[in-house]
């Protein structure tokens, strides 16, 4: 039991961390969610399904949706290659 | 050097929380109300899920507080996002569905007409059972409100859902939650008091007016999240 929540916390961290550090927006969203989606298997193992249910919905499924509908209106929403990354990054620079 | 400075900020707060939860007694809880509500929600609500029994019947004020919070920051988006907010006809419904421009790719499309009907079976299973089971208005309300959007959003040229039927549901289950509680109100003499019999304890038809409550609040939810998702995906296209 411990070994699993230790497991589930560890991964939690790691895609909290990774929307601060990604680069493309699109996967920071995506990291987002992932994060909602493991505090839901969190809930579960507490033993508070109803918790867990609204986790699941509100903030795996609502919220990205939200997170990704604001990302296509700001026209941050582009799906590149990182070589194409690399070679727009070292024209910038 | 934001992104540091914000993760140092973060684990300075967990730290902090870290100390302060370090010294809470762990295990005996102060609250009295909970182990009384354990106690005597069986009888006096009759639902056999016990959260729900908080939510609707001993904390149903608190519940319509949600409700009403959740529309005020509907309205809001709806008014600062959105400049026609009003989706324009709805004669495409009847068309055959055909890959348009706009459209999102073959796979999205036909996966979203894949999982609609099987969302909507979700979303009304969780609403009804909310009385029985873990769930209830809130989330199938969420479920449901996804089901329709996603349909919209895969297809953003055709308009699936009518901008009207969806306040209109809105306002009629926003009206009949309050209803209710009137109702309860004039004959019980408390707001939001369970009403009806209690019914067999765990069948479908059970615990009074939860069930019919729940059914409004999820149907309000819904339709207010899936009437602001729609406006935003509009407005994106329109303009």
């Amino acid at each position: 039991m411990i070994w699993i929540v230790a497991l589930v916390v560890f991964i939690m961290l790691a895609a909290a961390i990774a929307v601060l550090m990604l680069d493309n927006m699109i996967a920071a969203v995506v990291a987002a969610s992932v994060v909602s989606l493991v505090l839901t298997v969190i809930f579960a193992l507490l033993k508070a399904p109803d918790v867990a249910m609204t986790e699941a919905a509100i903030g795996a499924g609502l919220s990205s949706l939200i997170l990704a509908i604001g990302l296509k209106r700001l026209g941050f929403w582009e799906i590149k290659d990182q070589k194409a990354d690399n070679n727009q990054g070292d024209r910038n620079d | 050097m934001t992104k540091y400075a914000s993760l140092l900020f973060i684990s300075g707060l967990a730290f902090f929380l870290m100390v302060i939860t370090g010294f809470l007694p762990l295990g005996n809880t102060p609250m009295l109300v909970g182990g009384a509500i354990l106690d005597s929600a069986k009888d006096q609500v009759g639902a056999a899920n016990v959260v729900t029994s908080v939510v609707l019947a001993y904390r149903g004020l608190d519940t319509l507080g949600e409700l009403s919070i959740l529309f005020a920051a509907a309205s809001v988006v709806g008014l600062v996002l959105t400049k026609s907010s009003f989706i324009k006809s709805t004669k495409e419904t009847d068309k055959i569905p055909k890959i348009e421009e706009n459209d999102s790719g073959f796979v999205a499309i036909n996966a979203i007409d894949l999982i609609f009907p099987l969302l909507l079976v979700v979303g009304l299973y969780i609403i009804s059972h909310g009385h029985l089971t873990p769930g209830g208005g809130f989330q199938g309300g969420v479920i449901l409100a996804i089901a329709f959007s996603m349909r919209s959003i895969v297809r953003p040229k055709q308009k699936s859902v009518d901008h009207g039927l969806v306040t209109l549901i809105e306002a009629f289950a926003g009206l009949s939650f309050i209803g209710i509680g009137l109702v309860a109100l004039f004959t019980q003499g408390n707001f939001l008091q369970p009403l009806l019999e209690h019914g067999e304890f765990g069948s479908l038809w059970s615990a009074g007016t939860i069930p019919l409550l729940y059914l409004a609040v999820g149907l309000k939810v819904g339709a207010e999240l899936a009437g602001l998702l729609l406006a935003l995906n509009t407005d994106e296209v329109d303009a």
